[in-house]
């Protein structure tokens, strides 16, 4: 295994050695050699002008891919409805259900969600999987690893895909495992190659400065996890004809997880829903002038981000760090207050839509970034909108 | 009891700066560290250690220089580490790397809890830590912020969710995945320093790790790159300097364009 060099034809043009993303190919004794920082990725053998390079591959015993058929779309159920990154899946499903042309089934775990699920079907969902148990009450990850094997196990579908949210990103990892196939993260966009019809998965990594197209060729299904906020959500169709399969736990659960005891985090923080987030820095000197973002991102019907500054500075908590090590967003509106714009914050908000910033430093790097950049004192320009905005009503 | 700490090296920064003539990405000159995540795992490996007794390792799996990552976690405090080196795992996606540190974590023995980072900054999947459990069959729980107690082959730990905490306890062997803000990592001591130059680092193979060979590697992974570029994000933005209240009205006029007023 591994890329394979024929010397004969090899004429040391150090094309390969240029184009290697991973700087896994050198020279050594007048020879090319390929080092262990290769990943196989095959860049060399696409682009070698002397079809010198080799990607040697074992043949591997063939599953019989025909067999797998439809598309698939976890619905996560929560607070007694359907999430709207359900509804999101849902249109995903729809892009690639128009180069594919295979069913698109929903799947969901929940109580008492029956009169719920109906809005999929409504939504253009061709068939929706129910599984309505006490047992999923709670989140519990091996729980709902083992309820979505089971269903892949039995109906066999093509695609499976689900939102990369803490609970996609949690427990759909253990169902790629269990079910023995490949399993791309954070997708920020799904299509299907018209050619071998194979599912191009999309993502970004170190923070979305490189991306990468990804691939599931020999295995099935083919499974992706979707950033929320990539995809709008399905609107109600006319004349749709879906039916809801009502599930049993007839399978094995593994059931060791206890949940006991939940906690709200205060003024709600669910970043990555929000269509607009207003967030501070370090730029706001002291904890209690959060009160001014706080203050703007209720008259905007905003959430409240951070930078990592303010919150090591114990100004705001932890969940409500954006960026690198907190987390990604895509808002519609980012508004960004007193936050100079470092590369690990910008990780998690430069996709936002639209980003309006204030900083009073000309130079910052988030200006980079932003739409529109209002150079200024966040302590003069906020209270000053903040009263326009409050005369002006809504 | 055994802990066991997942740890992998990456580049450091994000910014991966790209030749735009040559389209490579240019790795000259930029260090290898820990990956950020892996260090919180690190801590608390120590800090459980410090609370309840036992024994802590590292593990990595890696090309060969990869060695450092696991020299720099001993130095801040683990006892042992090992890493798991060969050219068959080149190549190797979340399923394969997952599959070979659950062998090498087998290998190692007996072991009470494994904590892996949420994600990493190269492939930033937070897929490998659930791997790891479903392959050697134990509970997991991921973004785990604090680990309240562990008694009589309990563990009680808080995790965190998009919008709420929750109380998560379950038995003993278990693997977590633990997010920033469980601790703050330490800086490594002098003596452990010394400790970490000296110490012997195994490096396990394929072959050492048994298993089924072809689940290693590019060949046990399902899921290939066909092709990688670089982004820039631009934005097509203005910059407006000015008195606070033209500043304030250019932010109203824009939020009414935008149809939020
Ligand atoms: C491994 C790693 C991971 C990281 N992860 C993250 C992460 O997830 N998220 C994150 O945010 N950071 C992260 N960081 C930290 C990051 O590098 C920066 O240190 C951090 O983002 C800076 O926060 P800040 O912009 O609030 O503070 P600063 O950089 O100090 O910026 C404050 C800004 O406020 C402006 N300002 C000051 N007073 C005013 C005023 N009155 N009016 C207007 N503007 C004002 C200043 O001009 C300055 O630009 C990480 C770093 C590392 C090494
Ligand atoms: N090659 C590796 N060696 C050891 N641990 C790893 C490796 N890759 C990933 N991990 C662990 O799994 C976590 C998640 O990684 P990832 O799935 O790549 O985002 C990391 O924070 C590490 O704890």
């Amino acid at each position: 295994m591994g890329i394979k060099v024929i010397y004969e034809k090899c004429n040391l043009c150090k094309k390969c050695i240029e184009k290697c993303p991973f700087v896994s190919i050198e020279i050594k004794d007048n020879k090319i050699f390929i080092n262990e920082k290769c990943t196989l990725c095959g860049l060399c053998v696409k682009i070698c002008p002397e079809k010198a390079l080799l990607k040697e591959e074992k043949e591997k015993e063939k599953i019989d891919l025909s067999q797998f058929k439809g598309i698939w779309f976890f619905a996560e159920a929560k607070d007694g409805g359907i999430s709207s990154v359900s509804y999101e899946m849902l249109s995903a499903a729809k892009k690639l259900k128009e180069k594919l042309n295979e069913e698109i089934c929903g799947v969901c775990f929940g109580k008492n969600i029956k009169d719920k699920v109906i809005n999929l079907i409504r939504k253009g969902a061709d068939k929706v999987y129910l599984i309505d148990d006490d047992v999923f009450c709670e989140f519990k990850e091996e729980v709902y690893a083992d309820a979505l094997s089971y269903l892949i196990k039995k109906y066999k579908p093509n695609i499976v895909i689900a939102a990369a949210t803490m609970i996609g990103r949690s427990f759909i990892p253990a169902v790629s495992v269990k079910v023995k196939t490949g399993l791309t993260a954070d997708c920020t966009d799904v299509d299907i190659d018209e050619k071998t019809g194979l599912l191009i998965q999309t993502r970004p990594t170190f923070g979305g400065n490189l991306m990468a197209k990804i691939i599931c060729e020999k295995h099935r299904p083919q499974m992706a996890t979707i950033r929320p906020k990539i995809f709008e959500q399905a609107k109600d169709q006319e004349n749709t004809k879906g039916e809801i399969i009502e599930e049993k736990v007839e399978f094995k659960i593994e059931d060791r997880l206890n949940i006991c005891g939940k906690q709200r985090i205060e003024n709600v923080v669910d970043l990555q829903e929000a269509e607009i987030i207003v967030s501070g820095g370090r730029g706001l000197k002291e904890g209690k002038n959060f009160d001014i973002i706080k203050e703007l991102a209720d008259l905007l019907n905003a959430a409240v981000g951070a930078s990592r500054a303010a919150v090591d500075s114990g100004w705001i908590g932890y969940p409500h760090q954006v960026g690198q090590t907190g987390k990604t967003v895509k808002p519609k509106i980012y508004i960004a207050c007193g936050i100079s714009g470092a590369i690990q914050h910008l990780a998690g908000m430069q996709t936002s839509d639209y980003i309006i910033a204030i900083n009073k430093d000309p130079d910052a790097p988030i200006f980079k970034v932003a739409n529109l950049g209002v150079v200024g004192d966040l302590f003069e320009v906020l209270p000053i909108l903040i009263k326009k905005i409050k005369e002006g009503g809504k | 009891m055994k802990i066991v700490v997942c740890i992998k090296q990456v580049p450091e920064g994000l910014d991966v700066k790209v030749d735009p003539e040559t389209k490579r990405i240019v790795r000259e000159g930029v260090k290898s560290i820990i990956n950020p995540y892996d260090l919180y795992a690190i801590e608390e490996g120590i800090r459980l250690k410090e609370r309840f007794g036992g024994q802590t390792w590292v593990i990595s799996m890696g090309p060969p220089q990869a060695e450092t990552a696991i020299r720099e976690a001993i130095s801040m405090g683990i006892d042992n580490g090992v890493l798991l080196s060969d050219k068959k795992f080149a190549g190797s996606d979340t399923l394969a790397t997952s599959y070979t540190l659950s062998l090498g974590i087998k290998k190692i023995g007996d072991v009470d809890i494994i904590i892996c980072g949420r994600e990493t900054l190269d492939g930033s999947t937070g897929q490998v830590g659930p791997g790891i459990a479903v392959h050697l069959g134990i509970p997991y729980i991921t973004y785990v912020s604090k680990i309240v107690d562990i008694k009589e082959n309990k563990i009680e730990t808080i995790r965190l969710m998009e919008d709420h905490y929750e109380v998560v306890k379950t038995n003993l062997p278990v693997l977590i995945t633990v997010v920033k803000e469980i601790n703050q990592p330490r800086i490594p001591s002098l003596k452990n320093m010394l400790r970490a130059k000296k110490i012997e680092i195994p490096i396990w193979n394929a072959e050492m790790l048994g298993g089924d060979q072809s689940l290693f590697g590019q060949e046990g992974s399902p899921t290939k790159v066909i092709d990688v570029w670089t982004q820039e994000i631009k934005k097509e933005g203005r910059k407006v300097e000015g008195e606070p209240q033209e500043m304030a009205e250019e932010i109203l006029k824009e939020l009414k364009k935008l149809g939020v007023l």
